[in-house]
């Protein structure tokens, strides 16, 4: 086996092993990881959104963010850049993130749940591929966005979110509160899965260290399935083998494997609207270019594209909350299901709309 | 020699270009391009398809290389 299937089969087994950890020291279950889920935490945190059990400025999130700067910037590969579609890429984030909150996880948290015994993952994961298809579908139909170009003088731009991180962090360890009357921003839930976090330095650590990793290795949820498809390159599947095997081993150990539907950790059975949330997202996420992990980490490397999907996510975590388009584990609201088949329908029409004009 | 620019294209793109270009036979191409990962993804797709890679310049960002095919 060649050094990088190996790289991506340790990273995955790393990001794996990090998650059953991170639950065991206080995490909701299976959310050790979950990109859409600590977004939304850190758009509650802020008062965007404002569903007090959804609410913590999860340091893994920065760390995510400072871990893929310090190696993008350690191998030159930092480099401020933008200008494909930005506005397209900020609704295509939103969407994103609304198909992740009407499932319940981003593709990381899926395989996380599978990883856990939840068997609704694996009809999200139906769904997710399905997503992929259609997505290739439109690629191979010439969809593109255009092409974004590097940014030759000034590189501020592709610095706003590596800047954003620092100063939550700031925000996070003075314990910055605003209004403390109000109870905030910075909000921290008291009860509910906002409450549920592993000690600060050891989620920033873990964050850290697994940006680091999803830098060097290109990690992205979507981008396997969708080179498995299109080019019968199947290196990146390694990693979700890798991550699966690694969550489901220590889970095994540490008690936390239960097989079944009913009654899984933050999730909901409705077999549909799992299946068509993640649909949404894997749409989405071709379309973009990769998965909200991948968004993050393409931000930190100074594309302000990803770092506008980025806000785009927040952006659709806060309007899934306001809105009560968010699923919960009582499961999912008429809003977040009609949320979803527009969001379906509008995405598609932006991948059948734009097509390359020559090539 | 052929030249594909897939400068500044989000993934796949750069990707399935250069695919484009090689299934119609071409036996050498230079391609320019930008960011680490579509160089690597590139040039791992190029030597799937039995050619040989060489970087020729690779400055601010920005690469090129030339795809041969092996003998």
């Amino acid at each position: 086996m060649d050094r990088e299937k190996a790289f991506l089969i340790a990273t995955g087994l790393i990001i794996g092993i990090l998650a059953a950890v991170l639950v065991v020291m206080g995490n909701p279950g299976n959310m050790g990881f979950c990109i859409a889920c600590f977004l939304r935490d850190v758009t509650g945190a802020l008062g965007f959104q404002r569903a007090g059990v959804v609410q913590y400025l999860r340091p893994e999130i920065i760390g995510l963010v400072i871990g893929a700067f310090i190696a993008a910037f350690a191998t030159g590969e930092f480099r401020s850049r933008g200008g494909s579609s930005t506005l397209v890429r900020f609704f295509l984030g939103m969407f994103m993130m609304i198909g992740a909150l009407v499932f319940l996880g981003c593709p990381l948290r899926d395989i996380l749940r599978i990883g856990g015994g939840d068997l609704n993952a694996v009809v999200g994961l139906a769904g997710f591929i399905g997503g992929v298809l259609l997505g290739v579908f439109f690629l191979r139909r010439g969809f593109d966005l255009g092409a974004a170009r590097n940014d030759k003088g000034s590189q501020v731009g592709g610095y706003i979110l590596i800047t954003i991180a620092v100063v939550l962090l700031i925000m996070l360890l003075s314990g910055f509160n605003v209004n403390p009357e109000a109870g905030g921003p910075l909000f921290f839930s008291k009860e509910g899965p906002g409450s549920m976090h592993a000690p600060l330095w050891i989620s920033l650590g873990a964050g850290i260290l697994v940006g680091f990793l999803a830098q060097r290795a290109r990690l992205c949820l979507s981008g396997g399935f969708r080179d498995f498809f299109l080019i019968r390159e199947y290196g990146m599947l390694l990693a979700y083998l890798g991550i699966f095997v690694g969550v489901l081993v220590l889970n095994i150990y540490f008690g936390n494997f239960r097989l079944g539907f009913a009654d899984q950790p933050i999730a909901h059975t409705n077999h549909i609207f799992n299946f068509l949330g993640l649909f949404l997202v894997g749409l989405c996420a071709v379309l973009l270019g990769g998965c909200p992990l991948r968004q993050i980490v393409l931000g930190s490397e100074g594309d302000t594209d990803a770092a506008t999907a980025v806000l785009g996510m927040v952006a659709g975590a806060a309007i899934s909350h306001n809105f009560l388009l968010a699923s919960s584990a009582a499961g999912t609201t008429p809003w977040g299901e009609a949320a979803v088949i527009i969001g379906i329908i509008v995405v598609s029409f932006i991948g059948w709309a734009y097509r390359e004009v020559d090539a | 020699m052929d030249t594909l620019d897939v400068r500044g294209l989000s993934c796949p793109l750069p990707v399935m270009r250069t695919k484009k270009v090689l299934d119609s036979g071409v036996r050498e191409l230079q391609i320019i391009g930008t960011g680490g990962t579509a160089k690597q993804n590139v040039t791992r797709f190029a030597r799937s398809q039995g050619f040989e890679v060489e970087i020729k310049n690779e400055a601010d960002g920005e690469w090129t290389m030339v795809l041969t095919k092996a003998k």
